[in-house]
């Protein structure tokens, strides 16, 4: 089995995968880092987002090898020195947030959005969303939090 | 009111582990020495199964093991069941087929559970299972519910003639045909429900574990109902008895129904963990939950409702098919019948109604309780019609219901339901003004300028959650009581755990049952601790489904924490020589009235433990207990008012306004209720305007079996929503609590589907009215438009 290094969370890490070895499988059974979720196999759901090289992926759809030297942020390595991230504060505060299973994906891709549109509207938060699917908000409290913390982030 | 008590927004206290990716999850735990269960699913609706070649696969790099059902039936396991016993008019009982967890001599749907491979990994798992040569010998498949009872369609249960599971009824036949004898006028609709698949978003999952030392087996499993779990696996499928088996449901990503029910794939892993000698970890893909997953809804209906003159609704007459699906799973038996039919009376005084429900097998997924079960199908039948009996005698929708309204309570329905307590106008009032439905006239024909079609549409929903008493359930065929459990222990330094049978898989819990228990003593919410979801340390619970978590979850904390007050006064009396009667506690002090005597609350639990000075005769120790046991059903309702413009050219539909009033009885946390109301629209929203279950009718292959097929509903595609509250309080229960959790379910596809067809001009739109259907509908309409 080929060996793949990368940085996760700041951390120098490599394991032995498969070449069919997925991202999250990678962050989840070898590194046990498991905020990252899967929720579906069809690349739609968005519980697998993460931050590679500064963007954000499905972890679902990378292989492990393809992030050979990549520096990757997962849901656990969002918060700074015991600090919550704006956008995890902002989740907290709108009440953005049901059952969590989807919530790690649903705050990587906000701070991605945020980093990518600057100043947010309704209407661009929720077509930003189209990746992501939560069954149980409505979606009402994680538009709510992603503008507050967009302007938190601000 | 503390800042933390009943009534107040406190923050969730279990959010810090989900925003900060530290949740447990079934699939997040990782025993040691763990393997990999991969299930072989039948590609077939319907086939007998010739023979079922396991050596190519049990050779297989890394296979520790291929189990098929002769395997299970070896060990004497015995099959899932259907724990509701309905009868059927005649008397006779529901015909449940046989359910094994692995198919024996047939399979009966696409996605039936054929062979499990358990191996190292998950992917030799599901390598192996590739390798297994199952001789299937295809037979001729029936899908729709519809055509299950006519002549010549495949029977789903060679014995079971008809496909029938029950013909059941219930109401007066009479008295509701002489309604419609008399009536002045008759609104009738033919109603589809469409199918659903719940679709939590986290997967369901299972690790079965055997310690051969204790002879005991522990099961991690995404369970809305870990106890009932246990009593199923133990006592009806005999993996192991009570007291040898645990089950841990841990965090739970969404439940929505389809957590509730016991399925193969738990009883498989938990049972092959001994055979194996390892844990055995199953996580179903998302393929899997669609395919094997309980689904929801699938009715087809005729409905009819009688009026006077004076638009007084006189009767309601149903005809109902439900489709149960291959295989009777759970609690399904009761769910388009007990579930269902006694909702049919609505907000509305109805002196007669009748319906009938003809339950039947197909060849597809089993289909339970998703979401409101029933409650949204009913309200459906009564607000559809309801709607058009208003716009064919040219009645205001608004004022044709408010002069149908329940106004005296208690009311009993010819239904069964005796409705304790609300208030149908003040909500209906609330609506209107929020949804300045004096103003829509005006933005229709700002629409119409625009080349957009408007419509508004009303659901004033009924529910009835918290099924109980237990006594009047077990009549109706229950075989369990629908009670809850709270143990309440006050540890020596006077920090609480409390410790309940309902299951939190995105309600809170932890928030909202702590801050009943820190309104009760004033004590901070950090020092109370909700424990919940693991047999071996909550004695017993019946767990989370039918908006029950509230007003019987929390009930019996309520009456374990009087228990609690009460000892704890009396030790405090004692010590500070006083009346028990003059004890007052606040703040987290225990004090005497009119005195500056008193002792903080933790005082009083140490000397609960330390047990120097306690009253003559008093045991030691600060814990109790409640049985909480419903003395009715509680009944919410409210008012939903949906606005739509839809765009003719494309058939494109957007919700231009949702304003949703309703009735919780007392409210222990605004954002959690609102939360719950913003997921239930949105669910039902999903159902109304975008997601189809669809079976291919002859080969009952399920079309829509992915992310890519089944439209869930995406942010873009639900509005902002404006909520409020009217209040009755609940009479029957110590919180005065009603349910809140599936309301937004319930009313939203009858308020969306109301705005749809007065925008459309006609009744005739299905659902999901999607725009490929809105722009199919418009296409026929056109001529009788064009004609107005």
């Amino acid at each position: 089995m080929p060996t793949v290094s990368m940085t996760v969370n700041g951390k120098s890490v490599s394991g032995n995968v498969e070449g069919r070895t997925l991202l999250v499988e990678f962050l989840r059974r070898n590194l046990r880092l498991t905020g990252t979720h899967v929720g579906c196999d069809t690349s739609q759901c968005g519980a697998c987002v993460v931050h590679l090289d500064g963007k954000a992926v499905k972890a679902c759809t990378t292989l492990a090898l393809q992030c050979e030297g990549g520096d990757v942020v997962t849901i656990e390595g969002l918060a700074a020195n015991g600090e919550l991230h704006p956008m995890q504060q902002a989740f907290r505060d709108n009440h953005a947030l049901q059952c969590g299973f989807c919530t790690p994906g649903m705050v990587m891709a906000a701070v991605d959005l945020v980093n990518r549109n600057g100043k947010l509207d309704e209407a661009t938060i929720r077509a930003e969303l189209e990746g992501n699917l939560c069954r149980c908000t409505g979606y009402h409290n994680i538009v709510k939090a992603i503008a507050a913390g967009a302007k938190a982030m601000s | 009111m503390t800042d933390t008590g009943i009534g107040a927004r406190v923050v969730r206290k279990e959010d810090q582990r989900f925003i900060t990716g530290a949740g447990n999850y079934t699939d997040d735990i990782n025993l040691p020495g763990q393997t990999y269960a991969y299930f072989l699913r039948s590609p077939h609706a319907h086939a007998k199964l010739g023979g079922i070649d396991t050596k190519r696969a049990e050779a297989a790099p890394g296979v520790l093991g291929v189990f098929t059902g002769a395997d299970l039936a070896r060990d004497g396991i015995g099959g899932l069941i259907c724990g509701w016993m309905i009868h059927s008019k005649d008397g006779s009982p529901m015909n449940a087929g046989p359910h094994p967890a692995l198919a024996q001599e047939k399979v009966r749907h696409v996605g039936d559970h054929v062979a499990c491979v358990v191996a190292e990994t998950a992917a030799q798992a599901r390598d192996a299972a590739e390798l297994i040569d199952v001789d299937y010998q295809e037979l001729p498949a029936c899908v729709n519910a519809a055509d299950a009872k006519s002549d010549g369609a495949a029977l789903v249960h060679d014995e079971i003639a008809g496909n029938t599971v029950y013909e059941w009824e219930i109401g007066d036949a009479d008295l509701t045909d002489a309604a419609f004898r008399d009536a002045a006028h008759v609104t009738r609709l033919s109603i589809v429900n469409n199918r659903l698949i719940p679709n939590a978003i986290e997967p369901r999952a299972a690790i079965g574990c055997y310690d051969a030392a204790a002879g005991a087996y522990t099961l991690y499993t995404t369970s809305q109902n870990p106890h009932v779990a246990r009593l199923v696996l133990s006592a009806f499928i005999g993996i192991a008895p009570e007291h040898k088996l645990r089950v841990i449901a841990p965090d739970v990503g969404g439940g929505f129904g389809s957590k509730i029910f016991i399925y193969a794939e738990e009883t498989v892993c938990v049972w092959a963990s001994r055979h194996i000698g390892r844990p055995v970890k199953w996580t179903g893909e998302r393929s899997e939950s669609f395919l094997a997953d309980a689904h929801g809804r699938d009715h087809v209906t005729q409905a009819e409702l009688a009026l006077d003159k004076a638009g007084r609704i006189t009767g309601l007459r149903v005809r109902t098919i439900a489709n149960m699906g291959a295989y009777l799973s759970t609690f399904s038996s009761s769910v388009p019948t007990y579930l269902y039919a006694t909702l049919l009376s609505g907000q509305y005084n109805i002196p007669a109604i009748h319906a009938s429900v003809d339950a039947v097998y197909t060849h597809t997924a089993p289909v339970d309780a998703y979401r409101g079960a029933g409650r949204p199908e009913a309200c459906y039948v009564v607000e559809r019609l309801v709607e058009a009996a208003a716009r064919e005698l040219k009645l205001d929708p608004a004022e044709l219901r408010r002069r149908n309204f329940i106004t005296e309570f208690p009311h009993q329905t010819p239904v069964i339901m005796a409705y304790d307590t609300g208030d149908y106008g003040a909500s209906l009032d609330k609506a209107l003004e929020l949804a300045d439905y004096a103003g829509f006239a005006k933005r229709k024909a700002a629409s119409e300028k625009a080349g957009k079609l408007r419509g508004i549409g009303f659901a004033n929903y009924i529910e009835a959650c918290g099924i109980a008493p237990s006594a009047a359930v077990g009549s109706l065929g229950a075989g369990v009581g629908l009670w809850e459990s709270a143990e309440v222990r006050v540890n020596p330094t006077g920090n609480i755990e409390v410790l309940t049978g309902s299951h939190s898989h995105g309600q809170g819990h932890e928030t909202t049952f702590a801050q009943l228990v820190s309104d009760r003593f004033g004590l901070p919410i950090d020092q109370i601790e909700i424990v919940h979801g693991d047999t071996d340390k909550v004695q017993f619970g019946m767990g989370t489904y039918g908006s029950r978590s509230g007003p019987v979850g929390m009930s019996a904390i309520a009456r374990a924490l009087d228990k609690i007050e009460a000892k704890a006064k009396k030790i405090a009396a004692h010590a500070l020589e006083a009346s028990q009667d003059d004890i007052e506690i606040r703040d987290g002090t225990l004090s005497v009235a009119g005195t500056d005597k008193s002792m903080a609350f933790g005082e009083v639990s140490l000397a609960a433990y330390v047990a120097h000075n306690l009253p003559e005769g008093m045991e030691p120790g600060l814990k109790e207990t409640s049985f909480y046991d419903p003395a009715n059903f509680t009944f919410p309702a409210g008012c939903h008012i949906c606005e739509v413009e839809i765009d003719p050219e494309t058939g494109v539909s957007e919700i231009v306004s949702w304003v949703a009033v309703d009735d919780f009885g007392t409210i222990i946390n605004p954002n959690i209720v609102e939360g719950q109301v913003h997921g239930g629209i949105g669910q039902g929203v999903g159902q109304a305007m975008l997601e189809a279950c669809h079976y291919d009718p002859q080969s009952g292959q399920l079309v829509t079996g992915s992310y890519m097929d089944y439209c869930m509903p995406r942010a873009a595609d639900l509005p902002s929503y404006k909520l409020a509250f009217t209040t009755t309080v609940c009479p029957s229960n110590p919180v005065g609590m009603k349910g809140c959790g599936e309301a937004g379910a319930i009313a939203a596809p009858a308020a969306f589907m109301n705005a749809m067809t007065d925008a459309l001009g006609t009744e005739d739109v299905p659902m999901p009215a999607t725009p490929q259907a809105v722009w199919r509908t418009l296409q026929g309409a056109a001529p009788a438009a064009a004609a107005q």
